[in-house]
């Protein structure tokens, strides 16, 4: 019997033939049940993709990537070239797109949530910034998961550490440069901005529009007041396929985010009212609209 | 140190550490009778390396755009480390902001920050000077830049961290350990209170103490003088006003609130208000006897029986000006440790 605890799966078909063991035990058929662990010995040994595909220690890591790709209705989000129309048949371009994710989490297919580190998990998207929009995930636990769960923008609690566990991504005179509110303390969540001839005209007569999202819920001052909380959480869902997260096989996501569905969806957004929404109720219904704008495209295990 | 050395010599090579120590002068120690700090000390150890680099940045152009704005234009040790004589604060390009830079001094008591409370960290309220265009105009990674390229902060990064590596946290915590320090408990009131010998009020000091508790204490409480709280006194509104603390909540019952300001050293740091509208103490308390208001969210404290304001005698303005002096901190606004290094 100790062949099964050998093999690197070895458990697993422990627990797979437990039964048809315990019957041929019951049955006393000693030279056949030899005969069958000889047989699995030999299989196993060969790599057999029959039982290494679905097989893991639960002690082994595996990396995950999720790949983001923005883009606009069907088409490709292109940067300040790209000239699309809204929801509210406004014409638009766009010449930043950025994002932050962060507190990813898994759920396995018994429903155990696996939180990636918090503190590797915060994730700064540039659209200008091809390698930006792919995450890879290290050291996760082996396992089947049915569904990834992520966070847009910076969770409270990181909003209000102190400055020194701020660094990387959240170094707010590093990478978080531009998406930091210093004179209402906190990170942007999410920040697009371009043009629009349709857009209301600036003092100096420009029609660009650019939407800052942030805000995380407050609960400062004298007494406390609690603010808006455009923090949003997206899960993508796996369906009957479980995400295998294997030592040595890179399962990869898709998510697309569509640009159009930013303008509408709860709310549909008119530039040609308000082309500004930063610290504003109107973050809200963008943060409505855009926690909607993404999507699953493709989950792909056994890529090597 | 001498005592530190006269223990080393006596204990010989005991216990006692023989490496120079931050002196006392250097370490935070809240004056008795003060609340519990709101600041994370245990992010942040002071120490003299640390407080001097603190000192070289408050103190530094290079902070501004153009190096022609330091944190000390606007925070002037004389006058309580606020602008004196301006009604708003005077920044770069001789361009003026909206509102008046506040005095500096007990912050390690303070959970919010500036007229608005928009920020909640002493570490994370330089940035927002720095940062807007009115005032320093720079950006936080030029300054990392011009400090790293610099001929004296390497070393001073480097007596104050082990080593020369400017980062983020490293340059605001050293403002912090700076202004934490900025400790303002030694008039000629908190002298009064704790009874040292020779330390007396006039008649009028006690009656204007007297009113004090009676009509302004529950805003501006001992010892803090302030109850850190976000009111609308009832100024007259201007035409196009500062929405205040509903620029950073967006609720429209904090529609014209501000923080309450400290009455310590209040005599040294006029103009007074939000924009800095009144020129001295005498129209402050005009204001609060026949100027209130009836504008939206007016406090209740300045509406009571009927009638808006607080009613003050010429007596009792004339008693509250001269207890008010009796906040001015000589100590504090003559200390060499906060001044120009």
């Amino acid at each position: 019997m100790m062949v099964f605890f050998k093999h690197p799966y070895g458990f697993l078909l422990f627990q797979k033939y437990h039964s048809i063991i315990q019957l041929i035990i019951q049955k006393d058929l000693t030279m056949k049940l030899q005969y069958l662990l000889f047989a699995c010995f030999l299989f196993a040994g060969s790599g057999c993709d029959l039982f290494e595909s679905d097989g893991f220690n639960v002690d082994d890591k595996g990396t995950l990537k999720v790949v983001f790709d923005n883009v606009v209705g069907d088409k490709d989000l292109t940067l300040n070239s790209g000239s699309y129309v809204n929801a509210a048949g406004e014409t638009f371009n766009v010449t930043t797109l950025k994002y932050f994710i962060s507190n990813i989490k898994l759920t396995t297919e018994e429903g155990k949530v696996v939180v990636y580190p918090q503190e590797s998990s915060y994730f700064l998207l540039d659209e200008s910034d091809p390698t930006s929009l792919t995450l890879t995930l290290t050291d996760v636990p082996a396992g089947n998961y049915k569904s990834l769960t992520y966070m847009i923008g910076v969770d409270s609690l990181r909003n209000t550490m102190d400055v020194s566990k701020r660094t990387g991504n959240l170094d707010i005179a590093g990478k978080a440069k531009g998406m930091y509110w210093s004179w209402n303390s906190g990170y942007i969540f999410f920040k697009m901005e371009g043009a629009s001839p349709q857009a209301k005209p600036a003092a100096d007569g420009t029609t660009n529009y650019r939407y800052h999202i942030g805000q995380y819920g407050g609960g400062f001052g004298t007494p406390p007041v609690k603010t808006i909380n455009n923090l949003k959480n997206s899960t993508l869902t796996f369906g009957t396929d479980m995400l295998k997260v294997r030592k040595n096989k890179t399962p990869q996501v898709e998510v697309k985010m569509d640009v159009l569905k930013v303008f509408t969806g709860q709310y549909t957004m008119k530039l040609a009212e308000n082309p500004v929404i930063m610290v504003n109720p109107l973050g809200a219904n963008v943060s409505a609209n855009y926690i909607q704008a993404y999507a699953l495209v493709s989950m792909k295990n056994n890529v090597p | 140190m001498k005592r530190v050395w006269m223990l080393f010599l006596i204990a010989g090579c005991s216990t006692v550490d023989p490496k120079p120590e931050t002196p006392t002068e250097y370490t935070f120690k809240a004056p008795e009778g003060f609340p519990a700090t709101a600041y994370r000390f245990e992010n942040t150890p002071i120490t003299q390396a640390g407080f001097e680099l603190g000192r070289s940045l408050f103190y530094d152009g290079k902070l501004s755009r153009d190096g022609s704005i330091s944190c000390a234009d606007c925070h002037q040790q004389e006058a309580a480390f606020s602008h004196f004589d301006h009604d708003v604060s005077h920044g770069i390009d001789d361009r003026l902001g909206t509102r008046n830079a506040p005095a500096l001094f007990n912050l390690a008591w303070h959970s919010d920050f500036f007229w608005d409370g928009g920020v909640h960290d002493l570490d994370l309220q330089p940035p927002s000077a720095i940062m807007n265009a009115n005032e320093m105009d720079e950006s936080l990674d030029r300054i990392l830049e011009k400090l790293r390229k610099d001929s004296k902060y390497p070393a001073m990064f480097r007596a104050a961290y082990g080593t020369e590596e400017v980062t983020t946290a490293r340059f605001l915590k050293s403002l912090s350990q700076f202004m934490l320090l900025m400790i303002s408990s030694n008039s000629k009131y908190d002298r009064y209170i704790r009874k040292e010998a020779g330390v007396t009020f006039t008649a009028d000091e006690q009656e204007g103490l007297r009113v004090f508790n009676l009509k302004c204490a529950t805003c501006h409480p001992a010892p803090l003088f302030t109850d850190l709280s976000f009111r609308n006194n009832g100024l007259k509104p201007t035409p196009n006003p500062d929405l205040g603390r509903a620029l950073i909540t967006l609720r429209d019952e904090d529609r014209l609130r501000f923080k309450v300001p400290s009455l310590r050293n209040i005599t040294e740091s006029p103009p007074y208000m939000h924009d800095g509208r009144f020129s001295s103490l005498e129209r402050v308390l005009e204001h609060y006897n026949s100027g209130v208001q009836a504008t939206e969210n007016l406090d209740p404290l300045l509406s009571q029986n009927g009638r808006r304001g607080i009613v003050l005698s010429d007596a009792e303005k004339r008693a509250l000006i001269a207890f008010m002096k009796t906040l001015k901190d000589d100590t504090f606004l003559s200390d060499k440790r906060f001044s120009h290094p």
